[in-house]
């Protein structure tokens, strides 16, 4: 677990400081791929082992919902919760989809 | 205020992360939710985002960026987790439990960014609060 989250979360910062500018591509990058692998782990029915490491650990200290939720308050408006609500909705959709192509 | 040095920033969201995350991993085998409403991410993901939120209230967070990294960046942000919410979601689906499903995934974004603009008030006034009584502080 700890492993999985101590390569998750750096992961997270380098794809934040590369490509966050005015729409957090960065952050919105992150939580769809991680959802998606999530959603695919899931789908896949991996056993305790591999979830704890990729999905408890890596996945989930890669993604990030603090991070969406305070920059869509800072961004604010409209925009701000277009944001949010597109992250929240996509992320939704990839993980579905990793879910669907793993079963 | 210029960002930390990549290589300890690094470091600080790694170490941070780890927290943050075996915070999450702690209350999610504590409190198993199963088949019902996800309250531990949910808790997990409102709470994460208010602090969050709150740092900046906090003068040594605004004086230490490597600081603000690994509390943010780090602890929050591996405590917090989008993936989580978004497969539990589609396993409620799975479960045809829409209404729950759907509760969830809107409950959980609207609790998140009402509980940031809240703190986030607060925190931006301490902060100014703060800096006009240290004097010129920036």
């Amino acid at each position: 677990m700890a492993l999985g989250a101590a390569v998750g979360a750096p992961a997270r910062l380098l794809a934040g400081r590369a490509l966050d500018r005015t729409v957090h591509w960065g952050t919105l990058l992150v939580n769809l791929l991680g959802s998606a692998l999530l959603g695919w782990l899931v789908g896949h029915g991996v056993g305790t082992d591999a979830m704890t490491l990729w999905g408890t650990g890596f996945c989930g200290a890669f993604t990030t919902y603090s991070a969406v939720a305070v920059q869509s308050v800072n961004k604010g408006g409209w925009r701000g919760l277009a944001y949010a609500v597109i992250t929240v909705v996509a992320c939704l959709g990839v993980a579905w989809l990793g879910y669907a192509l793993a079963r | 205020m210029t960002p930390p040095p990549l290589g300890r920033a690094l470091a600080a969201a790694a170490v941070g992360g780890v927290l943050g995350s075996l915070a999450r991993y702690g209350l999610t085998e504590w409190h198993a939710v199963g088949t019902g409403f996800p309250w531990t991410v949910f808790a997990i993901n409102v709470v994460g985002s208010a602090l969050l939120a709150a740092l900046p209230a906090f003068a040594v967070v605004r004086r230490s960026p490597l600081l603000g990294v690994f509390l943010g960046t780090g602890v929050m942000g591996g405590f917090t987790t989008m993936s989580a919410a978004s497969a539990e979601t589609v396993t409620l689906f799975e479960h045809n439990r829409d209404l729950t499903a759907f509760c969830y995934v809107a409950g959980t974004l609207v609790a998140a960014l009402v509980a940031v603009a809240v703190v986030d008030r607060w925190s931006t006034a301490a902060a100014r609060a703060d800096a006009e009584e240290s004097g010129v502080d920036e």
